[in-house]
Order: C-alpha cells, then sequence, then structure tokens
C-alpha cells in the first residue's frame, strides 16, 4: 500500500486473503444458483418435450390401447382455479379494502393481518386434513372437485388480500380526498376510483394465486382426490361434484406410484410451461404497475 | 412477484386520512348513514373477517380431529413412542418429529449463510443486468411445483447419494442429506428475497460511514449491513423453517420414508409424509393417528408463525414473498 489508509480510493486498498476468498465464495454461490436453475429448466424441457405430443395433451389415458393423455386433468386444474379465484378474488378485495379504506380499530386490523399471515404459513397438507375433515365429511362434499376448489380458496385468498392491499396503499390519499371533497359516498368513491387504481394490483395477486393452485398437489390430494382418468362428461355440477386430479397431483401419481417418469416428465414440462409464463406475466404487471406511477 | 420498493415505517393501520368519519374533509356531503353505504361497509367488514373464521375453524378442526387420538394414545407414547405401526396399533411418531426437526434444521442451516451470501450479491454487489437476470430465476425457482422438485431430487439427488452410500456400504432407497438437499433448493429463493429486501432498506449512509472510516467494502457490508438488516434476515430464515417443516410431496419422492430414528445417510420419514403415503388406506384409529399428526404439525407451525410475527412487529419488517 503506498497511500495511508484512509486517503484516495478505498476500492485500491490491497485486498486480504480472506476478502479474495469471500468475493470468490460469493462469486462462485451465484453462479451455481444460476447454472442449477438453468440446468433444472434444460433437463426438465429436454425430458420432458418429447412426451407432450398433441396426443397427450387431448386425450385420457387409455390402459388398453396403453397410451397416455393429461386432457382430464388439465381440465380439473382449470376448473380448480376458475372458481376458487371466482371466491377468492371478491372477499380477497373486499376484505383488503375493509382493511385499508374502513378500519378504524387497531386491534381488529391487526387481528385480521395476523390472521391472513397465519393462512399463508399453513403448509398445503395442512390444509388437506382441515378441509377433508370439514368440506368433504362435515360438509358432505365427499372427495371432490368442489371441496378442492373451497379448500383452495381459503389457500389464496391470503395473497390476494395482500396485493390489493398493496395497491390500495399507492393509491394517493389527495385523490380519495378529492372524490369525498366533491360529494362523492364512500362506496361510490371506491367502486369509482379505488377499484379501477388497484386492478393491477388485483391482477398480480390472481396470478401469484394461479400459480400457488398449478403448483398445489398435498391439499388437493386429499380434498379432490381421484385419477383423472376420463374424459370430462357430465353437467359442470356433476363434473365438479365428482373427485378427480390436477396436474401436479397426477405427476406425483405417476412419478411415485406408478414409477412413469416419461409421463411425468412430460406434465412437469407442461407445469413449468406455466411457471415461467405466469413469471413473465407478474414482471409485466409489475412493470406497468410502476410505469403508470401512482 | 411484486418486487416493488418497500415502504419503511408505513402506517400500519388506520388507512389514509379521510378514512374515519372524523377526517373526512369539511363540506363533504354525509352519506355514511345511507343504506347502501352501511351495507358496503358491513359487506367489507365481511370478507375480513373471513380469514379470522378460516383460522379459527381451522384451529377448531385440527383440535377436534387430531385431539382424540392424542388422548386415546396417550400424550406420552403419541409423541415419544418409538415405533410406528399402525397394523398393530402402535402409533409412537418420535421418529418423524426428529426426522421432521433435523430436515428442517439441516437445511435452514445450509441455505441461511448461502441465501445472505447470495442476497448480498443481488443487492449490493452485482451489476444490474445480472442481478435482474438472477433475480428472474430465482422467482421461477420459487414458482417451481413441489412435486417438480421431488421428480428432480429422485433422479438428480438421490442417484448421487445412493453411490455415496454404496461406497459407504449402506445403500438404501432415500435418505435424510437427500430430504436436506432438496430442502435447501426450495427454501433458497424465500431466503433470499426476504434477506436481499432487508439489505436494500438499510439506509446507504451506514454503508458509505463505513467505507469512509477506511473499511474494505465487503467490511462494510458484512460488519454493517448485514447486522443492520439482521431482524429481515432472521424473518426470512423463520419463513424458510415453516415452508421446509411444512413440505410434504417433495420429500416424500426422495426421503426413503422409513419411520425409523434419523441419521444422515439412512431413509426417514418426515412428519407431513405419513399423512398423504397412509391417506388411502387408513381407517379408524389409523386414519385418526394421522389426524394427530397433523395437529401436531399445525403446533409446529403455529409457534413458527406466532414467532414470525413478533418479529414482523418488532422488527419492522416486510415480508414481500
Amino acid at each position: 500500500m503506498s497511500e495511508p489508509a484512509g486517503i484516495g480510493p478505498i476500492t485500491v486498498k490491497k485486498r486480504r486473503g480472506g476478502e479474495t476468498a469471500l468475493y470468490g465464495l460469493i462469486y462462485l454461490l451465484s453462479a451455481g444458483i444460476l447454472v442449477m436453475v438453468l440446468y433444472f429448466v434444460i433437463y426438465i424441457l429436454t425430458r420432458g418435450i418429447p412426451a407432450v405430443t398433441p396426443a397427450f395433451l387431448t386425450t385420457a389415458p387409455n390402459p388398453i390401447e396403453k397410451t397416455v393423455g393429461i386432457f382430464p386433468s388439465l381440465v380439473n386444474t382449470l376448473y380448480i382455479i376458475f372458481f376458487s379465484l371466482l371466491i377468492a378474488v371478491p372477499f380477497g378485495v373486499g376484505g383488503a379494502i375493509y382493511l385499508n379504506e374502513y378500519a378504524k380499530h387497531r386491534r381488529l386490523t391487526a387481528l385480521i393481518e395476523f390472521a391472513a399471515g397465519v393462512l399463508s404459513g399453513i403448509p398445503s397438507i395442512l390444509y388437506g386434513i382441515f378441509g377433508y375433515v370439514f368440506f368433504c365429511l362435515l360438509l358432505d362434499l365427499k372427495v371432490s372437485l368442489l371441496a378442492g376448489v373451497l379448500t383452495l380458496t381459503i389457500m389464496v385468498l391470503p395473497i390476494i388480500l395482500r396485493t390489493t392491499q398493496e395497491a390500495l396503499r399507492t393509491v394517493p390519499v389527495s385523490y380519495r380526498e378529492g372524490a369525498l371533497g366533491l360529494g362523492a359516498a364512500k362506496w361510490h368513491m371506491i367502486r369509482t376510483l379505488l377499484l379501477p387504481c388497484s386492478l393491477k394490483g388485483v391482477l398480480a395477486g390472481v396470478i401469484l394465486s394461479i400459480g400457488r393452485m398449478v403448483s398445489e398437489s398435498a391439499a388437493l390430494l386429499l380434498v379432490a382426490g381421484g385419477s383423472a382418468m376420463y374424459m370430462p362428461a357430465g353437467s359442470l355440477f356433476d363434473q365438479l361434484a365428482s373427485s378427480g386430479s390436477t396436474l401436479s397431483v397426477e405427476l406425483y401419481r405417476y412419478a411415485y406410484s406408478r414409477g412413469d417418469n416419461e409421463t411425468a416428465f412430460g406434465i412437469a414440462a407442461v407445469l413449468l410451461f406455466i411457471v415461467i409464463t405466469l413469471n413473465i406475466l407478474t414482471r409485466l404487471v409489475a412493470r406497468r404497475l410502476t410505469a403508470t406511477g401512482h | 412477484m411484486s418486487r416493488r420498493r418497500r415502504k419503511p415505517n408505513r402506517p400500519r393501520t388506520s388507512g389514509p386520512a379521510g378514512a374515519g368519519p372524523s377526517a373526512r374533509p369539511v363540506g363533504a356531503v354525509r352519506r355514511a348513514g345511507a343504506p347502501v353505504e352501511r351495507a358496503m361497509h358491513g359487506l367489507f367488514l365481511l370478507c375480513g373477517l373471513l380469514a379470522v373464521a378460516a383460522v379459527l375453524f381451522m384451529a377448531v378442526y385440527m383440535v377436534a380431529s387430531g385431539g382424540p387420538v392424542i388422548a386415546k394414545v396417550g400424550p406420552g407414547p403419541f409423541l415419544l413412542g418409538q415405533t410406528w405401526d399402525p397394523e398393530r396399533a402402535q402409533f409412537g411418531i418420535l421418529p418423524m418429529i426428529l426426522a421432521s426437526l433435523a430436515a428442517t434444521l439441516g437445511a435452514v442451516l445450509v441455505a441461511l449463510p448461502a441465501g445472505i451470501l447470495s442476497a448480498v450479491f443481488l443487492a449490493k454487489l452485482a451489476p444490474p443486468r445480472i442481478a435482474a437476470a438472477l433475480r428472474a430465476l430465482i422467482d421461477l425457482l420459487a414458482g417451481i411445483p413441489s412435486v417438480v422438485y421431488g421428480l428432480l431430487g429422485a433422479l438428480l439427488i438421490a442417484p448421487a447419494i445412493f453411490r455415496l452410500q454404496t461406497v459407504l456400504g449402506l445403500p438404501t432407497r432415500g435418505s435424510l442429506l437427500a430430504a436436506i438437499l432438496l430442502l435447501v433448493i426450495m427454501i433458497l429463493p424465500t431466503i433470499i428475497s426476504v434477506s436481499e429486501s432487508a439489505i436494500r432498506s438499510v439506509p446507504a449512509p451506514y454503508e458509505d460511514a463505513a467505507l469512509a472510516l477506511g473499511s474494505t467494502r465487503l467490511q462494510s457490508l458484512f460488519k454493517v449491513t448485514v447486522p443492520a438488516a439482521r431482524s429481515g434476515i432472521a424473518a426470512g430464515a423463520v419463513l424458510g423453517t415453516g415452508r421446509a417443516i411444512g413440505e410434504a410431496m417433495a420429500v416424500i419422492m426422495v426421503a426413503g420414508n422409513a419411520a425409523i430414528l434419523p441419521e444422515l445417510l439412512k431413509p426417514v420419514r418426515l412428519l407431513t409424509a405419513s399423512i398423504p403415503l397412509e391417506w388411502a388406506y387408513s381407517g379408524g384409529l389409523h386414519r385418526e393417528a394421522l389426524y394427530g399428526i397433523g395437529l401436531t404439525l399445525f403446533v409446529f407451525i403455529m409457534i413458527i408463525n406466532i414467532v414470525l410475527n413478533h418479529m414482523i412487529k418488532k422488527g419492522g419488517v416486510s415480508l414481500d414473498v
């Protein structure tokens, strides 16, 4: 070191051996994570894509002709996502509006936020047990897609609640004051001003929720059960009242119970495609959110 | 995952000014008493209370379903019994409790330092483009379904450990080590993103002051910034612990699922594993025992949640996960 310590740019200071090692470790680790994720993605896709044929996506498994197809579980996944969101979005958004716009009691707000936090920390296998005991047995819904829908509704409720709350917080107070000052009633102000302004936050919550539901397996294995062997038939209600498995549950069955890794990787590739799409959508929504900058 | 900057010390409750009637601007038409207004207020309150009701119902039904078996078998034999043999009505879950604790602890002990280092890299050292790319990949890692992890673990991690076991002379199907490695990968994204946002929220002057006093970049990061972010990092660790202890499907596919006392290179069965594994063919007391395992897990999770909630309140941490 030619210069006295503390004078001149600090970065020219000679690194000690320990520092170099730490830098090395940090870079190595970060590079390792990068390589690992890329390797996983490539591995899944190269092993899975050969299995993903048009017939694979559009037919039911046929044990006689020994063909596999995931169409029934694809449909079950869509049912679960659609109907869970149908219930969770209004309740989640409503809850967020209450917390942000109405709640005056600190205790009540803290209680609701605590409850939402607890819900998001409960592992899916426990949702499975609760859903089975409450929806399947007590409400007598049997092991069915409907029980799966209701169980997952509770699971994604805190996600919608939190993202909507975050979006509502970004709406300036002056907007609200302006609307109220012009004589708008509160509900009118919420409907015409806050809801449109927080739409993107709700959308972010919806995308996150879809991701969670697509990944879900443990809970659905217990409450929706069944394997997806047949093409969907009968009325919508009949379909919801019968058991059936989603893509993730089918993947578990193929990989663990039946030892059919080729099909399992085919499903994994489909799931990965969905997850990557959802991640890109999240990014687009987040960018829009900051770009419009309210 | 939305990655907006968190705002420190944002008002936690009470909403914006103008939410309460007292804060309503002077001259605003007061129609708070109108039936529609009151109805909407009630409706929103109901929506908010749904989360509270769900937690209450869950707690009640977990206890109602899991309690009886613990009463019948006895809390001692159930929690401390070493034999799980449903056919002979032996329901001791100690091996599973210990296996779950070992797997979780092992996973957090590996993932935490690794996660902190990567978080420092992301928040402070990485060029913006590389950081953005890495963050995207870590978000992807967080979004991969656990069954897919199970599949990867069974085909990539388990065989490698099998080779190691063969060298050591005791090859088994699945092991605690495989479960730990898989859980490390699964909780890394959580720990990294929570730690990163905690590190980012440390005011820049802290680091600048350390640099001005003559410390190197790394000294300022690891002796000032990271310690200042410790409450956030700790919250990330607790969140990761919760994820690890609750994970079921992925570990089933690599752990071997033998209900014996845990050893690193032997198969283990985690608490979560018995439930999906034996669910389909269990009945009577056996099914109740599975509920009992659920209750045990629920208690663990509630303890973790309460610790986490306490940390969030105390440390002003926000979890963007």
